[in-house]
């Protein structure tokens, strides 16, 4: 027994040395593989290099900073600006200077140093239901705690990082007293605990639950193409906040290259790849997101919903709010 | 090899299997008191206040489900009896994660069953001024959770009622007592220590889930640790609570061990028992209870699994999922080989010495299944780091190259984790086996002048064959489902069942990955039945 257990384990440690092909690249990510495997397929096939993606749930910061220089990452992708500066400000990524100096992303989407860069945008719009709710032209994140809306809305957890961001845009615009207390109102007009997804939310204006809810426009998107979720998405309007002032508050998917990327230059590659016109089309036909590269147009979908304004504050402001927000949700017991 | 070297490798074992919570001991006592008393002057009361409602309606359920069907399948005869002894041990191969997956969406607001009733009767009454119940919190989680765990129970009472026999049974109804109160006040006392080693079970993996209550929104202290350390980035905090939720489980433990005493459970059973007949209302309820567990905790959900997978059939062609299974499966199988294997030296080294002390590796080896997985994979994450860059450098320090993350970026990590949090599923097992074998096997076989190595490989492990088959079965069982520890520690280019699943779930989308849930149930079915086999059934 003891002479199978030494077997099994030397077999075991033996079976996952596949680090020495160079021809390869390693991801950490916190966007699902799914999302992102038809587009790297597409890299692998012109380029010949791997793409090894291991899609983590929470806490690749963390695990970076205890890998320390041996760690076999070599970009990270997130699904949110404020984990992808998260890694940048705790000094584990690398400046990449040939992306930086290619102007195919904007300058507000990138690091000014190159230390990241936007993907893809999307909007923290609001779903409003179709037969309840008439006048959708002033919707503001702001007016969503107005006694208006007393039981009327619904929303996924607060500290989700969706909802983390947009409470720490909050602050930056209205310091942090104000926004504790548009939290407080907020929460009082849920109509239930927040709890599931954004798609949940929209399955909930339906069955009449609640009339309005926090959810990323590319949800709208993906339960239009859902044969069981279309009739969530058909009875709501996908609205953006804030039209009438600083606009609707933008995430970004982002990507960064790890401090000690172990494969530098494929790294380089697929960076310059994922922000290409070829791959950023792909991200916006499957995903329904905005792409970030300026050459690319939305989808067809996409651009139906309008054109809109964005909040153009700067996302390193809204970042230094994240552990203010984090607290307040906690003070507002919002999801309890 | 004598005495002293089987001690040797027990310690070494156990202190190896202990060290990732002992770091988190220490990461405890660093200062970071701002945070802790954040979160104690905001929502750490409602998370306790949560996490007790939570295990405690969980023990509440299991033992509901579970002792009266150990019972009626151990004692009485009624239709299907047969079938169903073994029947009720299948939702074990359920992960709870899937199951309350699927009842949200049966029962939730919007969910057909609600959609039914408001359609049937209120339909002119605006939605809002409805009354609905919400299956999204504490008492749907402790359902979810107890439909898929009472098994364990269920086992251990099974086995121990079966033992106990009908004697004392007909004793007791000779004496003027009716059934009910024989089993009150015989059966069950005599079960004591085997029911609360089967509650132990249910009430650590409730309080250590992370995924269900999630689903549910229900925060408990694991939500706690998860949002100190990632939310809040305070690793000191995350340990701090954990090591307050395994003080508070130890020292539950050791009431109850205080309160039982010194009372003894030896019971012989001698002789055949006969079954009770049950007639007419009563054999039709007995069926119906066992019956509905079975469907609601496995039939049902299957079901609706497969609904699902059919639906959506073109999202399950990707053909990564018969990978996926295989290194599942290979997994669990090594990790159920090893845990048995330390099992044995553990009981076995205490066995043979004579000394008080050595029973220590043996119990705190089982320690960490008290701790949330996520807590320990991240306890294993930052222990085995930090081992491996001092030896990494080491070797650059004398000209060698690097080997790089030779244990957290390899399956070592995920193993060791494994076998860290389900040894205590082995020990408990193997060590109550141990025990059933007499003494004085012992004393002859020294006196012959053989061997420890040889009382061991001959003697005993030829006698409790049949546990050791079952500690390895429970262990494949756990790991099959595990969750929380391989989604943070697998390496590149592996997935178990279970993360493939779970990417899908994060996205609220099981039902592409419908066919990974039922294969998860499908291999934990042989063990399961085969459990149910080793352990009485004729």
């Amino acid at each position: 027994m003891k002479r199978l257990t030494a077997l099994l384990l030397a077999s075991a440690i033996l079976s996952t040395e596949a680090f020495a092909n160079d021809e390869e690249v390693n991801i950490y990510s916190y966007r699902q593989p799914f999302l992102i495997e038809p587009i790297t397929e597409v890299f692998t096939e012109e380029t010949g290099i791997a793409v090894n993606i291991l899609y983590v749930k929470d806490g690749i910061a963390k695990r970076l900073e205890r890998e320390g220089k041996y760690s076999p990452a070599d970009i990270v992708l997130t699904s949110d600006f404020n984990r992808l500066l998260e890694i940048t400000d705790k000094g584990l990524t690398q400046a990449n200077q040939q992306m930086q100096d290619s102007d195919v992303i904007p300058d507000q989407y990138k690091d000014s140093e190159g230390h990241w860069f936007a993907l893809t945008k999307r909007v923290r719009a609001v779903y409003a239901s179709k037969s309840r709710v008439s006048n959708t032209a002033d919707i503001s994140y702001e007016n969503l705690s107005s006694a208006q809306y007393k039981g009327r809305i619904c929303t996924r957890s607060g500290k989700h990082p969706y909802n983390v961001s947009l409470v720490a845009s909050m602050i930056a615009h209205h310091g942090k007293d104000a926004t504790k207390d548009w939290l407080l109102g907020l929460k009082n007009n849920l109509a239930r605990k927040p709890q599931g997804n954004d798609r949940g939310q929209a399955k909930a204006i339906k069955e009449g639950l609640c009339d309005l809810s926090l959810g990323n426009s590319y949800y709208f998107g993906k339960m239009l193409m859902d044969e069981k979720q279309k009739p969530w998405a058909d009875a709501v309007k996908l609205v953006f906040p804030n039209q009438q002032d600083r606009g609707s508050h933008i995430n970004i998917s982002g990507m960064a290259m790890t401090k000690y990327a172990p494969h530098k230059k494929n790294a380089q590659q697929l960076m310059a790849y994922l922000s290409s016109e070829k791959a950023q089309s792909l991200y916006a036909d499957i995903n329904m997101e905005y792409p970030v590269n300026s050459n690319v147009e939305p989808s067809e979908l996409v651009k139906s919903w309008g054109e809109f304004k964005a909040d153009d504050i700067a996302l390193t402001e809204i970042v230094k709010h994240r552990q203010t927000a984090y607290k307040l949700l906690d003070e507002v017991k919002f999801d309890l | 090899m004598n005495n002293n070297k089987w001690l040797i490798w027990a310690w070494a074992a156990s202190i190896a299997l202990v060290l990732p919570t002992a770091f988190l001991l220490l990461q405890s006592l660093t200062p970071d008191t701002v945070l802790f008393e954040h979160l104690w002057a905001t929502v750490l009361t409602d998370y306790i206040v949560n996490t007790i409602q939570l295990v405690g309606l969980v023990l509440l359920f299991s033992a509901v489900f579970a002792l009266p069907t150990a019972w009626l399948v151990a004692m009485c005869d009624f239709p299907a009896r047969s079938y169903l002894q073994w029947l009720l041990m299948l939702p074990l191969a359920m992960p709870a994660y899937v199951i309350a997956y699927i009842y949200t969406d049966l029962f939730d607001f919007s969910g057909p069953i609600q959609r039914t009733l408001r359609a049937i009767f209120q339909s002119d009454v605006p939605v809002g001024q409805l009354w609905f119940f919400d299956i999204r919190n504490v008492f749907g989680a402790s359902l979810m959770l107890s439909l898929v765990l009472f098994p364990y129970l269920y086992l251990i009472a099974r086995t121990a009622f079966l033992e106990q026999g009908a004697h004392l049974f007909q004793v007791s109804r000779g004496l003027g007592q009716t059934p009910w109160q024989s089993f009150r006040r015989i059966a069950l006392p005599l079960c004591r220590p085997a029911i609360v080693v089967g509650l132990m079970f249910i009430g650590a993996e409730a309080l250590g889930d992370f995924a269900t209550v999630h689903y549910f929104s229900v925060n408990t202290l694991t939500t706690a640790v998860y949002d100190s350390w990632l939310g809040h980035g305070s690793l000191s905090a995350a340990a701090k609570i954990s090591i307050l939720m395994l003080v508070s489980v130890f020292a539950i433990l050791a009431i109850e061990r205080w309160q039982r005493g010194r009372q003894r459970f030896h019971h012989k059973y001698t002789g055949q028992s006969v079954l009770f007949k049950l007639q007419g209302w009563r054999a039709k309820a007995a069926f119906m209870y066992c019956a509905s567990l079975v469907i609601a905790g496995f039939i049902l959900p299957l079901i609706i699994l497969a609904g699902y997978a059919i639906d959506y059939a073109s999202f399950a062609t990707d053909g990564q999922l018969g990978k996926v299974l295989l290194q599942t499966v290979w997994l669990a199988l090594l990790v159920a080989v090893i845990t048995t294997f330390l099992g044995i030296l553990f009981a076995f080294t205490t066995r043979v010495s004579s000394q008080k002390a050595v029973s220590w590796p043996l119990k705190i080896s089982g320690m960490s299944y008290m701790m949330p997985s996520t807590v320990l994979a991240i306890a294993v994450l930052i222990t085995m780091t930090l081992f491996e860059t001092k030896i990494n450098d080491m070797l650059i320090a004398f000209g060698y190259d690097a080997p790089g993350l030779f244990l957290s970026g390899t399956l070592t990590a995920l193993v060791f984790a494994f076998v860290v949090r389900f040894q205590a599923v082995a020990n408990g097992t193997i060590e109550t086996s141990f025990l059933t074998v007499s003494p004085s096997l012992d004393m002859a076989t020294k006196s012959l002048g053989k061997s420890d190595t040889k009382l061991l490989f001959g003697v005993h492990i030829p006698l409790i064959k049949k546990s050791l088959f079952t500690a390895m079965l429970l262990v494949f069982i756990e790991c099959m489902k595990e969750l929380p520890a391989a989604l943070l520690l697998r390496p590149f280019n592996f997935d178990t069942l279970a993360t493939y699943l779970y990417q899908y779930v994060s996205d609220e989308q099981l039902e592409q990955a419908a066919l990974a849930a039922i294969l998860i149930v499908l291999a934990g079915l042989y063990p399961v039945i085969r459990l149910t086999r080793t352990n009485g059934v004729h």
